[in-house]
């Protein structure tokens, strides 16, 4: 199933080797991949068949939009590490459309859009960052004298796939925050078309690179949950692979930032962590490549919910979140837990035998009895006869 | 030298208490006990428990218990089915249907705190024949004392919502039953589980203000923002939190059940199904301290029994005296005809 | 034969291993050496019993069946003394041996079942002593009974042995102690009710009652005459002796009398309550109601006019359904009608039943052995009227 990638290549010309391309050993390269397969949740075997689609030279066209957002999103991407997302978006997908990386502006640079669009058609990658505002006719975003509406519906009309990166392309995000002046709304509100979204603030860049791997070497792109979210990076709470969950379990809670509770790195719920309500894997990618606790909780702060709708930026950090796994599991003690031993059939037979004894015997004993009474009448009445 | 002390000091005590039971009739029939005016207690709301078991864990550590293997699982985690003799505070699972929704009837669930109630007027306490189990006349902590103990397990078998147990497995096995941390509230501490909860499901204060915060909860509307404290009430030791208020069951259990409980309980499902039997609001001590005060208060019924029947056997048994007489020697005289 | 007037009790005599005593031996030996396992590891070890159900049958057969079965001297004694039938003079002896051991065997046969069994005398001393406690006033009551039975009985020892001055002295105050004697064993027999009233709820509305200590009362001196006629056949058959038929018929009646008005308090109080309906549910509860209620009421069929009370197997067999009866009543109001809430189970352990049985069994050699040395039963000089082959086809 390498057919979409191959359709995506930009030109005929030979490639060089990707090693060369990405500046990279071959070794890195296939750790990379390794990488990406790993978090995708993919079987072995999965990363070769991956270097193999990149190799394949097969740059897909990526069209990347901004509306309401603050690029924190580009920055995380920016900040990938191995190997440096630069040279992935330039060598790995040719990167056609990008606000904040295109040297090239105005007329010129839509001109560039409208042409790989044109180019492209029905093969391109549309991302968007940022939020859509559709209050008063969208007039809070335009680029180019277009509303963030329009573009986006005109961009992603002929496009292969739709992804929203970030909480603000995701649900609204930051913009969308109550009483959302602007009307800001998420990519898949506006479209009819299925929009897989990569929520977080900013999103995990491995998460977004990973869909789109998986996009170039399966054709398709990855599952995903009812919010549009790749279940391979969503489907697990923040609070399941929590590396003070154990703190949790035992009840050991900072009280207080700074207290000695939060100190010794204990359980952050009670600081109001929305970690039992969020899906995300946070604590198992990690963040900016820099090594163990690299990310929010294990720094010491709350997780907010950022990947959340309805979590992030609407629920303050002094709510305490709503833990979503608790669902009874069988480790509950039910309200009438069966205790005790009934009858074995050892003591039941004990008892019966004995019973049974008893009351042969007895019978036994009240039929002698009544015979010797019998036996006593029949001599006494003789007697009396005789007396009489 | 400080057991004899202690003996004496029982002594005296314990005989002053039979002394004024026994000997003032007037005190026959009684109603349900007081509450202690400055009693403390525990407010458990079911809606806000996540099911984390925190208090189950720090009640453990409080209290110095074991691990307890009541599980059919496996014995690797410390998986009691229900409170023990070494494990005073359980949380329990109610499930319905799906079992998804929480706090809801329907294809619901709901979490259940198991711990001692600390009755008003508690059965156990009633029932203890050697007075190891007594009632705080302060605090209203219905507390154990083991080296009173004879281990009868009246306690056990009388208590109304099952609490007290023994120990079976052990050749000198004690009672075991939460007994609100008395033994850190000199530390200034309380109760662990409401120290530990992290919603404030498990609430710690006088039972008055509980009672208030409870009556409080029930007054709320559905999904109203509100505060929910944690910790200690009395201290606001720990900050509180806002959230919305759920749907609550408007019955404050432990309010009125056997003279009422100085652990009150919320929840959004009935508490018939969270294993919470509906009690009459008499207690079940005032029944039989009544009945018993009446027949033996102040001993004047056995009493007079035993006069009257001391003043006819007496008339009886003396031409019984005779005979009796007689037969001895007759039996004596018999005896050595055996020989 | 007819005689009325006081034969004197004097030993049976016989050798004292029989197949029966030998049987009884072995039983108490099993029990013995479970007892040692119960005290080395714990009552877990060897019971069924938990939390669900912390009274199991060594507290309701051992103590309060036992105790109630023991309730013969007490029954009798009132009779002779209170009510002056002299006539039943000669029942007094056995009755109060039965009842002696029976007491003694519940007494000791709690301390297998209280879990700190070395405080046991903590329930005697003041400074443990919690006069609200039902079970408090009831152990008060069975100690002190205890003590008055061995005073009442001593006079036994005391002729074996040839105490006379003793005797007579203590002749003199002996009416103070058979007054103790009746009053105490109505106090506790009926606190032994009493206990399940703090239960509350936890009781079946068909045992649960306010007047649970007059229907233990009484129950328990219908169980006392009962035991009697059971005790005298089986005695009779046993030592090959004349059945004091003369007695027990009249006495049989009194039984029935006292059973009367047990079934009407009975009853009445379940119609007062309204509680008759539970009877007729579908469930363990009401079949055991029945059971113990066909029990109370089979004696007033099987011993409903003079020829039948004259009858040794239908007084027998009369004597055993009431004390059935009585057992059932018990069992039923402690553990059938017990529920502290869903889910618990119970059923005695085989360890547990056998050392029941070998309190039985010590009961039974004890009354064995003292009967054979000891002036208990009245004497028998005159030849039983029954013939020889008579009596041995009623033994055999």
């Amino acid at each position: 199933m390498l057919s979409a990638p191959a359709a995506l290549s930009t030109d005929g010309r030979p490639q060089r080797p990707i090693e060369s391309r990405l500046e990279m050993s071959r070794r890195s390269f296939l750790q990379f991949c390794a990488t990406l397969a790993t978090t995708l949740g993919l079987p072995k075997g999965a990363e070769a068949a991956m270097a193999q689609a990149m190799e394949a030279a097969q740059r897909p066209s990526v069209i990347w939009l901004h509306f309401q957002e603050c690029t924190g999103c580009t920055e995380s991407m920016l900040r990938a590490e191995h190997p440096t997302l630069e040279k992935l978006i330039l060598d790995v997908i040719s990167l056609d459309y990008h606000e904040t990386l295109f040297a090239a502006a105005g007329h010129q640079v839509e001109a560039a859009r409208k042409a790989a669009m044109e180019r492209h058609k029905g093969k391109y990658l549309l991302v968007v960052e940022g939020a859509i505002p559709t209050r008063d006719g969208g007039i809070y975003c335009k680029v180019g004298n277009q509303t963030a509406i329009e573009l986006t519906r005109e961009c992603a009309k002929d496009a292969a796939a739709v992804i929203a990166i970030g909480s603000c392309a995701s649900w609204g995000g930051m913009p969308a925050t109550d009483p959302n002046p602007t009307g800001a709304v998420g990519v898949g509100k506006i479209l009819d078309k299925p929009v897989v979204t990569i929520p977080g603030c900013p999103p995990n860049p491995y998460n977004f690179l990973a869909t789109v791997v998986h996009f170039l070497t399966f054709g398709s792109l990855p599952p995903v949950d009812a919010q549009g979210r790749p279940l391979f990076a969503y489907s697990r709470l923040v609070h399941e692979n929590c590396e003070r969950r154990a703190h949790y379990d035992a009840g050991r809670f900072a009280l207080a930032f700074g207290d000695d509770g939060h100190r010794k790195g204990y359980c952050l719920y009670k600081l109001g962590c929305k970690g039992p309500e969020t899906y995300a894997n946070c604590p198992t990618v990690l963040f900016g490549d820099a090594g163990a606790g690299t990310w929010p909780v294990g720094c010491g702060h709350p997780c907010i919910g950022c990947t959340e709708e309805g979590v992030g930026f609407s629920k303050p950090i002094h709510m305490l979140a709503k833990v979503k796994n608790v669902e009874p599991p069988a480790l509950y003690p039910a309200i009438h837990e069966p205790q005790g031993q009934g009858a074995t059939l050892g003591s039941a037979a004990v008892l019966a035998a004995v019973a049974g004894a008893a009351a042969g015997a007895g019978a036994m004993f009240a039929r002698n009895l009544g015979k010797q009474h019998a036996a006593a009448d029949t001599a006494a009445k003789p007697a009396q006869r005789e007396d009489a | 030298m400080n057991g004899r002390r202690e003996f004496l000091r029982r002594a005296l005590a314990g005989g002053a208490a039979v002394a004024g039971t026994t000997a003032c009739p007037s005190a026959h029939a009684r109603g349900n006990a007081e509450i202690p005016p400055e009693a403390i207690g525990l407010l458990f709301d079911s809606t806000l428990c996540i099911g984390c078991k925190a208090c189950v864990a720090a009640c453990k550590a409080a209290n110095d218990l074991p691990l307890d293997y009541n599980s059919p699982v496996d014995a690797l985690w410390d998986m009691p089915l229900d409170t023990t003799a070494r494990t005073y505070n359980v949380i329990k699972a109610w499930q319905s249907g799906t079992g998804t929704q929480r706090n809801q009837q329907i294809d619901g669930y709901a979490f259940m705190k198991s711990s001692c109630l600390h009755c008003i007027d508690p059965s156990c306490v009633s029932a203890c024949p050697v007075s190891a189990m007594t009632k705080d006349p302060a605090t209203g902590i219905v507390q154990y004392d083991a080296d009173a103990c004879i281990g009868c397990r009246y306690c056990v078998a009388a208590c109304p919502f099952g609490i007290p147990k023994y120990d079976y497995d052990s050749p000198t096995g004690k009672i075991g039953k939460c007994e609100l941390c008395r033994h850190l509230l000199p530390e200034g501490k309380y109760a662990a589980c409401a120290e530990v909860c992290p919603t404030g499901a498990t609430l710690f204060g006088k039972v008055s203000a509980l009672k208030a915060e409870a009556h409080r909860r029930l007054a709320l509307q559905e999904g109203a923002p509100t505060i929910w404290p944690r910790g200690n009430l009395d201290t606001a030791d720990q900050p509180a939190w806002e959230g919305p208020a759920p749907r609550y069951v408007q019955h404050v259990y432990g309010e009125k059940e056997v003279g009422g409980t100085q652990m009150l309980k919320l929840a959004a499902v009935p508490f018939e199904q969270l294993g919470h039997k509906p009690l009459p609001e008499r207690s079940f001590s005032s029944q039989s301290e009544t009945l018993q005060h009446t027949l033996y208060g102040g001993l004047v019924l056995p009493l007079a029994v035993l006069g009257v029947m001391s003043w006819v056997a007496r008339r009886n048994v003396k031409h019984d005296d005779e005979t009796d007489a007689r037969g001895a020697q007759d039996a004596h005289a018999g005896e050595k005809r055996h020989d | 034969m007819t005689e009325h007037i006081h034969v004197a009790p004097a030993p049976v005599g016989g050798r004292l291993l029989t197949p029966v005593t030998f049987t009884c031996g072995v039983l108490i030996l099993a029990a013995l050496a479970i007892l040692a396992v119960r005290f080395v590891l714990g009552l877990g070890a060897v019971t069924h019993l938990n939390d669900g159900y912390p009274w199991g049958i060594w507290v309701v057969a051992d103590v309060v069946i036992g105790s109630a079965f023991a309730c013969g001297g007490f029954s009798i004694a009132m009779l002779v003394y209170i009510f002056n039938k002299g006539e039943y003079h000669p029942l007094v002896r056995p009755a109060l041996l039965a009842s002696l051991f029976g007491y003694t065997l519940a007494g000791v046969g709690v301390i297998f079942d209280l879990g700190r069994w070395w405080n046991f005398w903590h329930i005697l001393s003041p400074a443990y002593a919690s006069p609200n406690s039902v079970m408090f006033e009831v152990a008060l009551c069975i100690s002190l009974y205890i003590v008055v039975m061995w005073i009442e009985f001593s006079p036994t020892f005391m002729e074996k042995w040839g105490m006379r001055d003793a005797r007579r002295k203590l002749n003199k105050v002996m009416f103070f102690f058979i007054a103790l004697g009746t009053v105490l064993p109505m106090m506790h027999q009926s606190s032994l009710g009493s206990l399940l009233i703090v239960f509350g709820t936890q009781i079946h509305p068909l045992w649960q009652t306010m007047l649970l200590p007059l229907i233990f009362l009484l129950s328990a001196i219908t169980i006392g005459y009962a035991v009697v006629l059971f005790e005298s056949c089986l005695a009779a058959a046993g030592y090959r002796r004349s059945i004091e038929m003369h007695l027990l018929t009249p006495l049989a009646k009194i039984m029935l009398g006292v059973l009367a008005v047990f079934m009407i308090v009975r009853f009445g109080d379940l119609l007062w309550r309204g509680a008759l309906g539970h009877a007729f549910a579908a469930n363990l509860q009401a079949f055991m109601f029945w059971l113990e209620t066909a029990c109370f009421l089979s004696p007033f069929v099987l011993l409903r006019s003079e020829v039948q009370r004259r009858n040794p197997a239908r007084l027998f067999i009369g004597g055993a359904l009431l004390m059935l009866g009585g057992v059932l009543l018990r069992i039923n109001a402690f553990l059938v009608g017990y529920d502290t809430g869903t889910g618990w189970s119970y059923f005695p352990s085989v360890p547990e039943l056998l050392v029941t049985f070998g309190m039985f069994a010590i009961e039974v050699l004890g009354y064995i052995v003292i009967t054979r040395r000891f002036p208990v039963l009245p004497r028998e000089d005159a030849p039983p009227t029954a013939t020889p082959a008579a009596l041995r086809a009623a033994t055999r």
